[in-house]
């Protein structure tokens, strides 16, 4: 196994806005090995994109950066200066975004698009820059690739354009990549492909994977090892198998239920009550106070990551271990 | 392609005729057409004379068909105060004007994107800010004014650049200009500047504003995701986008600056088409206030027909739609 | 969820005094209001009462007192006129044709953008087409041909000023009603049964004012410079009630030998006229403008 490839040690990212300050993120620790799959799950505002932004060097003023290591390799990211910054990014680290038409300029072909991507960070002919780009597009499953070069992104349809920002990330074969809701976007039927195929091409190549979502069922036929954030700050994290089978977060445990399967066909839908606080008002304490049933007293204090479990940890003055004593 | 330019130009055409009309109707329905083409000066039998010969006896709809004959031939009626036929008197005019016109679109162009980008990218630092509130300024100064200003420090106070009239001019394509000597220039500075300075503000404005939005969308952060320089991102990504609607203004905006050199002519005696307009206007010599009208009108139109096609080619959504279509 | 609720309002009201040039603008403009308003309550002297004047005290430097004792802050023009008070009454005349304009060319606007928005079908055609002609046609040129035939005067001012706005407005506003009209509580209330008049008048109308206000003042000044303009090129106000840009164009001819002050001064007024109604409105809708909200 050896060092991991990525170490995220406490990072913090606050927003400084008039109406006061946002801890979009929040003390967020994990580590990643060179070839696993990690899931970050979370609903919208949990501070799972802010996250990989952080990582990527990507968040922009109001918001900073306050705290934390982000060691690739052993070398802490936020050390860097701009220009080394860059040339990890694309290269190192690459990124997909959630929505593809919005992420692909509309104004530039394809090409354009993901020569640049590669003469970025090499001295590359055009001509053989053009040809790892064809590559690339045949290897995410694009039927003739040469004609779909000299195309401009509103041609593709969504599957195929994020099929083409897969392909931008794969083209100078990083070590690492973050996939930010990838499939949100796209039909059912297109997802379970790409799912299929980033994974695929993650075991092929050896590239690590950060695949973030609000979806848990996707997380579990995809990933290794799974963060499940509420609020800024990661609540449970573990193995996906023990996580799904046996939670140790209320939340956790609320999201899992909140899952339709057809085991409990005709019963209620679960919900969990209550609704996101807003980042700007978190209550003092666990976030998750008010919408939990086993809150009390203690919970007005803010818990601390703690491993009742070996090899799991959570955020929770009240875990569901009585559960998992089985 | 093709079948869109010859779309574009027979609505233009449509248009021209249908503005021919309204300008006709406008000098011989309701202005009075007596004082408007024959010289009130004359005697009462050469305006009988006139008034027979111009077919102002006849009924309206015939009077229309003889002017648009005679529009088509070239005839715009003769000038009252040089006595030459109107339409020649604007077209050697013109040049004068386009060459102001062009120099201050110019100007206008290679300094207000530049100048807009700098405020799109550092809104909150001291350049930033000097440069929007200078658009600001020079958007809202009336052009009048800043001619005045102009004059008043350049030419009175400093003696640096004359105040008025056009540099000695040579023949270029058979077309007299003044920008290539040096006298000439020093006669066109001050003009252009100042006719400049209202298309340049809004060029400011207009690029700052699109760059602001454009870096705000995800293509930008998609692009430095994938490790671009700032210099490409700005440079290709952002720029390519603003320039569409940019582009757009500044021909359909072309259009009123040739409107307001009326206004710099004017203030420094330059001897183009909009100073002959004023004059005109003052002194009543109404077959130059329609001829120029007319040649106005079809010079717009023209320019919007340009501009429609420029954009097509600039954005290749629009370009590939119309290629399905 | 629990945060702490701005009214509309009051939140227009911090984002724009978040800029302190629009602040001061704000308090310029305010003051010419005031001295435009007063003009006569202020002034020194009344330039156009002909017993006050001595062409003895004309074109007088700036400070220079005049034979009766009073004394030309900004100097005395040809006809022995004191600046600062033909200012203050010029700037009564460009504001009242610039405002006049503005809003009657907003009501008509207004009248017809909406009427297209809501009729839709050949009228909406018809008054766009209209629109559209209008619009490609730079505003000078338009109250060039309308003054050109009909003549000088403020009433006939204020008319081509009119026929130069209205037809903007008349396109934003239907662009925002048509935004509207598509909206579902407009569907609602055509189910119910409402009468036209008052889905138009109490649904679709306060919706289109907003985004109608900003441009409105923005228009102001910009009619004000038109006006100033106009009169400078001689086809606006008569002589008889001249506004700023008329007094400009009176001491144009002096500027070259050096009497600067009797074309400066009114300049200066009315710059500043137009450009605080400019930082007000260019921050009232940056105040507005929802896409750069965070």
């Amino acid at each position: 196994m050896g060092e991991p490839l990525l170490r995220v040690e406490k990072l913090s990212t606050h927003f400084h806005t008039r109406r006061g300050v946002v801890k979009a993120v929040e003390d967020v620790s994990f580590s990643l090995a060179p070839g696993k799959i990690l899931g970050l799950v979370g609903e919208s505002g949990s501070g799972k994109s802010m996250t990989a932004f952080s990582i990527m060097g990507l968040i922009d003023p109001p918001g900073r950066v306050v705290g934390g290591r982000i060691l690739l390799g052993g070398r802490d990211l936020r050390l860097l200066g701009p220009e080394a910054m860059r040339q990890i990014r694309g290269d190192r680290i690459a990124m997909i975004f959630q929505d593809p038409m919005m992420t692909l300029n509309p104004v530039l072909r394809v090409d354009t698009q993901m020569i640049e991507a590669i003469q970025a960070h090499a001295d590359v002919s055009r001509a053989a820059a053009l040809e790892r780009a064809r590559d690339a597009l045949a290897r995410v499953g694009i039927a003739s690739p040469a004609e779909r070069l000299s195309a401009y992104p509103h041609q593709f349809s969504g599957g195929m354009r994020q099929r083409v920002a897969i392909a931008i990330a794969l083209l100078n074969q990083p070590e690492l990549i973050i996939a930010d809701e990838p499939t949100t976007a796209l039909d059912v039927t297109i997802q379970g492909q790409i799912l299929f195929e980033m994974q695929k091409l993650a075991r092929e190549s050896g590239t690590a994977l950060i695949w973030i979502t609000h979806d848990l069922s996707l997380i579990a036929g995809l990933a290794d090892e799974v963060c499940v954030m509420y609020a800024g700050r990661i609540v449970e994290q573990g193995s996906v198998d023990e996580v799904l089978d046996a939670p140790l977060h209320p939340y956790t445990q609320g999201l899992i239920a909140s899952v339709p399967s057809r085991g409990r066909r005709g019963e209620a839908l679960h919900q969990i009550p209550g609704m996101t606080p807003s980042l700007l008002d978190l209550p003092a304490g666990c976030a998750f106070r008010e919408r939990c049933s086993r809150a009390d007293g203690a919970c007005a204090q803010d818990p601390a990551l703690s491993s009742p479990v070996a090899g799991r940890q959570v955020r929770c003055f009240h875990p569901l271990i009585q559960e998992t004593i089985a | 392609m093709t079948a869109f330019v010859i779309r574009r130009l027979l609505q233009s055409v449509l248009v021209l005729a249908l503005m021919s009309l309204l300008v006709f109707v406008g000098v011989y329905a309701i202005g009075n057409p007596v004082d408007i083409l024959i010289n009130p000066q004359a005697d009462q039998a050469d305006i009988a004379r006139a008034i027979a010969a111009l077919g102002l006896d006849k009924p309206l709809a015939e009077q229309y068909l003889i002017f648009l004959r005679q529009a088509l031939a070239g005839d715009l009626g003769k000038s009252f105060t040089y006595d030459v036929p109107a339409l020649q008197l604007i077209l050697e005019r013109m040049p004068a004007t386009l060459e102001l016109a062009l120099t201050a679109t110019g100007i206008a162009v290679l300094l207000g994107i530049p100048l807009g980008l700098w405020a799109g990218l550092a809104p909150d630092s001291w350049a930033g800010k000097l440069i929007t509130t200078g658009s600001i300024l020079g958007f809202s100064l009336p052009t009048f004014w800043v001619g005045l200003v102009l004059i008043m420090v350049f030419a009175v106070e400093l003696g640096w650049l004359p105040s008025n009239g056009r540099g000695p001019t040579t023949e270029l394509f058979g077309v007299p200009v003044s920008f290539l000597s040096w006298e000439g220039i020093r006669h066109l500075i001050l003009p252009a500047i100042n006719l400049a300075l209202f298309k340049l503000s809004l060029i400011i404005r207009l690029t700052r504003a699109g760059t602001r939005e454009a870096l705000l969308q995800d293509y930008v952060k998609f692009a430095r995701a994938k490790g671009l320089t700032n210099l490409r991102v700005v440079g290709v990504h952002v720029l390519k986008n603003i320039m569409i609607p940019i582009v757009t203004v500044i021909g359909l905006e072309f259009g009123s600056v040739i409107a307001f050199a009326i206004v710099t002519e004017s203030i420094f005696a330059w001897p183009g088409m909009g100073k002959l307009i004023i004059d005109s206007i003052n002194v009543l010599d109404r077959p130059v206030i329609v001829a120029y009208l007319l040649v106005i009108v079809g010079l717009f139109i023209l320019i919007n027909l340009a501009v429609d096609i420029v954009y097509s080619l600039l954005d290749p959504r629009v370009r590939i739609s119309e290629a399905k279509a | 969820m629990m945060q702490r609720e701005q009214t509309p309002l009051a939140r227009i009201a911090s984002d724009f005094g978040q800029s302190k040039l629009a602040l001061c603008g704000l308090a310029m403009l305010t003051a010419i209001l005031l001295i435009a308003l007063f003009a006569p309550l202020l002034s020194p002297q009344d330039p156009y009462d002909l017993a006050q004047l001595d062409v003895q005290d004309s074109r007088l430097p700036p400070g220079s007192k005049s034979g009766s004792g009073l004394t030309f802050w900004l100097g005395s023009d040809d006809q022995g006129r004191d600046i600062l008070s033909g200012i203050f009454y010029g700037l009564r005349i460009s504001l009242m044709v610039g405002v006049a304009s503005t809003l009657a060319a907003v009501i008509i606007g207004l009248a017809l953008g909406l009427a297209a928005a809501y009729f839709g079908g050949r009228t909406d055609g018809l008054i766009m087409r209209i629109v559209d002609i209008q619009l490609s046609f730079p505003a000078i040129l338009i109250a060039l041909i309308l003054l050109a035939l009909l003549g000088q005067g403020i009433g006939k001012t204020i008319f081509a000023l009119i026929m130069v706005q209205w037809a903007y407005y008349a396109r934003t506003v239907r662009a925002t009603a048509l935004i509207e009209r598509r909206k579902e509580y407009i569907e609602a209330a055509l189910c119910l049964a409402l009468p036209p008049a008052r889905i138009v008048f109490r649904h679709l109308l306060p919706n289109c004012l907003p985004p109608l206000m900003v441009i409105a003042t923005v228009q102001v000044a910009s009619a004000i410079a038109l006006e100033a303009t106009l009169s400078y090129l001689g086809i606006g106000v008569p002589i008889t009630e001249p506004s700023l840009g008329l007094l400009i164009k009176n001491g144009f001819d002096y500027m070259l030998s050096g009497k600067y002050w009797i074309s400066f001064f009114p300049g200066i007024a009315l710059v500043l006229t137009i450009v605080s109604i400019n930082l007000v409105a260019d921050q009232l809708r940056d105040a507005l403008n929802p896409r750069l909200q965070q």
